[in-house]
């Protein structure tokens, strides 16, 4: 969520200009060229800890025995596509309150990216370039969404669906429309990012060699904000898939749960490795979305200073 | 006003947009040209997020509903009561007061703990990562993408009662552990495991930019490496170090979901689960509307904070 910068060339912590001779003889700890031992064991022991649990869960998914935390081979699908095993046990794609949360979930994020984007790119244009008052107003809204917790908004978006805004019925419609207050943030803090980095000039020159403003903007400066609007797109589309306080309180009928609610109700009740499976579907849809958006994004920022991974990186 | 489109600008049209470039636009474009763009954001910012926090204000201050005990918002300021407010204030001090203390303790023993540890990753990272950046960077933002309710579901059932991790305590003759029936200490591991990518990614980019020469320049002048770090690098990440602590810690104070899949025991209830419980139970509603201006409220300043912070390292790059 900060601006792109110039990405450091790998290896420029400090290099060893010849080891000097006493090196032998200090102690280890206070050689001044060792290897970073400490960290290092503390960055493995930190990603593992991150990251295992969460391929324990994802191989869970795959157990053939009820529990979801102790795995009883042989690996199965059944939780995944079985039918009609262990008495009512269900899985993923079979069981029909799943399958409509699978629906359920895309069609938020689908109607969130679709509104929540092109609503957030003209804004950031709009707030790069609006001079006055109202604009940094505008600005302070947009931030404060931002950091606000999503508790506070979920709330509040619960109460004014209730009481004032009576013709948004609970459920999709209200879900899209905290879902894209929420979300909108996105795409202006990447796009305004990327506004700042691009610079005016190309704009200018187009501006002097004849374009008029509409041009310049649709054949200029939109395919420059290509990487960032993808960049939105792709991060919108993740955090609305697993995005579960605003969709919860704002759902109404049975119809309008998600996937990540039923992982949470199911969770806290006795799961079964279909909970596991619905995760790791999720999980996969977000990884394909992301790869898709990266490649999209590399392909697009060619030749920039800020390609890469870092260069995303540094606009999350 | 002019159609936008005319490719040669008049005289009058040119000379504004001139004076307009002289006002640091830069580029010629037609007055109130950008205006367009941000209007519809403002609107859906003011009627989606302005409107809301009008109503939870009124359904605060607002009476309930005398038989169904629903709540009946007043958006006259000068019919406001007061008496509901004050009483479910006097609740945050009474009953609730342990859960607030509580909340408090919780989030800043896992904020710390987010701060060390995240610290000392970004670090290696940034500093260290060299041709393994990009693995590391990857790695590092993959729990953005993973569910947050996929990754407590990982814990729970790791922690289960007939879990992975109590098997290896019986393992090694260690008496098993209900780490799910309400130990404060699941809470606030569980919560730094939520919220440590938030801490480990902003502080990697601040890292990340320090100039080299500022650490050479200490090496220079006969500073030792970790002096180098004590009197330069550490100094130098105090912004981003706050930055980071108030970005982990809003949504920490607001959480629910972490203590109800870790815990849902009263002996680790935070102000989350209070806030919800009366969202969720009817009759509650001017309740539920002051306890989220009330966290509001608290939130308020750290908030400001960090949209200045912000602010400011955007102006000063």
């Amino acid at each position: 969520m900060s601006a792109p910068t110039t990405t450091r060339t790998p290896g420029r912590a400090p290099t060893r200009p010849g080891t000097p001779p006493e090196r032998a003889r200090q102690s280890w700890f206070r050689d001044p060229w060792r290897k970073p031992r400490v960290l290092e064991t503390i960055t493995w022991a930190y990603l593992a800890w991150s990251l295992l649990p969460v391929m324990l869960a994802i191989f869970m998914s795959f157990s053939s025995g009820r529990s979801n935390s102790t795995f009883q081979s042989p690996l199965t699908l059944q939780y995944w596509v079985g039918t009609g095993f262990e008495g009512d046990d269900q899985s993923l794609f079979r069981d029909p309150d799943l399958r409509s949360a699978i629906r359920q979930t895309f069609t938020l994020s689908f109607a969130t990216m679709a509104l929540a984007v092109p609503l957030g790119v003209a804004f950031a244009i709009g707030l790069d370039r609006w001079r006055g008052r109202p604009a940094k107003g505008a600005n302070f809204l947009m931030l404060m969404s931002f950091v606000v917790p999503e508790i506070i908004l979920g709330v509040t978006a619960l109460y004014v669906v209730l009481y004032l805004f009576k013709f948004i019925p609970l459920g999709t419609p209200a879900q899209i429309m905290a879902l894209v207050t929420f979300q909108m943030s996105y795409p202006v803090i990447i796009v305004r990012a990327r506004l700042l980095s691009i610079g005016k000039e190309y704009e200018e020159a187009a501006m002097d060699l004849g374009a008029p403003p509409k041009q310049s903007i649709t054949r200029v400066l939109l395919p420059l904000l290509m990487p960032a609007i993808l960049a939105s797109f792709a991060i919108v589309f993740a955090d609305t898939i697993d995005d579960f306080v605003t969709v919860a309180y704002l759902s109404g009928a049975a119809e309008s749960q998600t996937l990540s609610m039923k992982i949470y109700t199911q969770t806290r009740g006795a799961p079964t490795p279909a909970v596991n499976a619905a995760a790791t579907f999720m999980l996969i849809s977000t990884t394909f979305v992301i790869a898709l958006g990266y490649l999209a994004y590399r392909r697009l920022s060619r030749g920039q200073s800020d390609a890469g991974v870092g260069g995303l990186a540094s606009q999350v | 006003m002019r159609s936008s489109d005319a490719l040669e600008p008049t005289k009058s049209e040119r000379r504004r947009a001139e004076r307009e470039a002289a006002n640091e636009t830069g580029v010629w474009y037609p007055k109130g040209y950008w205006k367009r763009f941000a209007t519809p954001g403002t609107l859906w910012m003011v009627l989606f997020f302005v409107v809301p926090f009008y109503v939870i204000v009124s359904v605060a201050f607002g009476t309930v509903d005398p038989v169904f005990r629903s709540p009946l918002p007043v958006y006259q300021p000068w019919w406001w009561s007061f008496d509901a407010a004050a009483e479910a204030v006097g609740k945050i001090f009474g009953p609730f007061r342990q859960s607030y203390i509580r909340t408090f303790v919780f989030v800043v023993l896992a904020s710390s703990m987010c701060l060390v540890l995240g610290y000392a990753v970004a670090y290696y990272v940034s500093r260290f990562g060299g041709r393994r950046r990009t693995l590391f960077l990857v790695l590092l933002i993959s729990p953005f993408w993973i569910s947050y309710l996929m990754r407590m579901l990982a814990w729970r059932s790791l922690l289960t009662n007939d879990g992975y991790v109590n098997d290896f305590l019986s393992f090694m003759h260690l008496p098993a552990v209900g780490w799910l029936e309400g130990e404060p200490v699941t809470v606030v591991l569980g919560l730094v495991y939520g919220y440590i990518p938030y801490m480990i990614l902003p502080l990697y980019g601040f890292l990340d930019r320090i100039d080299s020469a500022l650490l050479e320049a200490g090496r220079d002048l006969g500073a030792s490496p970790s002096q180098t770090f004590w009197k330069v690098t550490l100094p130098l990440s105090k912004p981003a170090i706050a930055a980071a602590l108030v970005i982990v810690s809003l949504p920490m104070f607001g959480d629910y979901y972490t203590n109800n899949m870790l815990s849902n025991s009263p002996r680790t209830v935070m102000i989350g689960n209070i806030l919800d419980d009366a969202v969720n139970t009817s009759g509650q509603g001017p309740e539920a509307a002051v306890f989220t201006l009330v966290l509001m409220t608290m939130l308020l300043i750290p908030m400001l904070y960090y949209l200045r912070s912000t602010a400011r390292e955007l102006a000063r790059r």
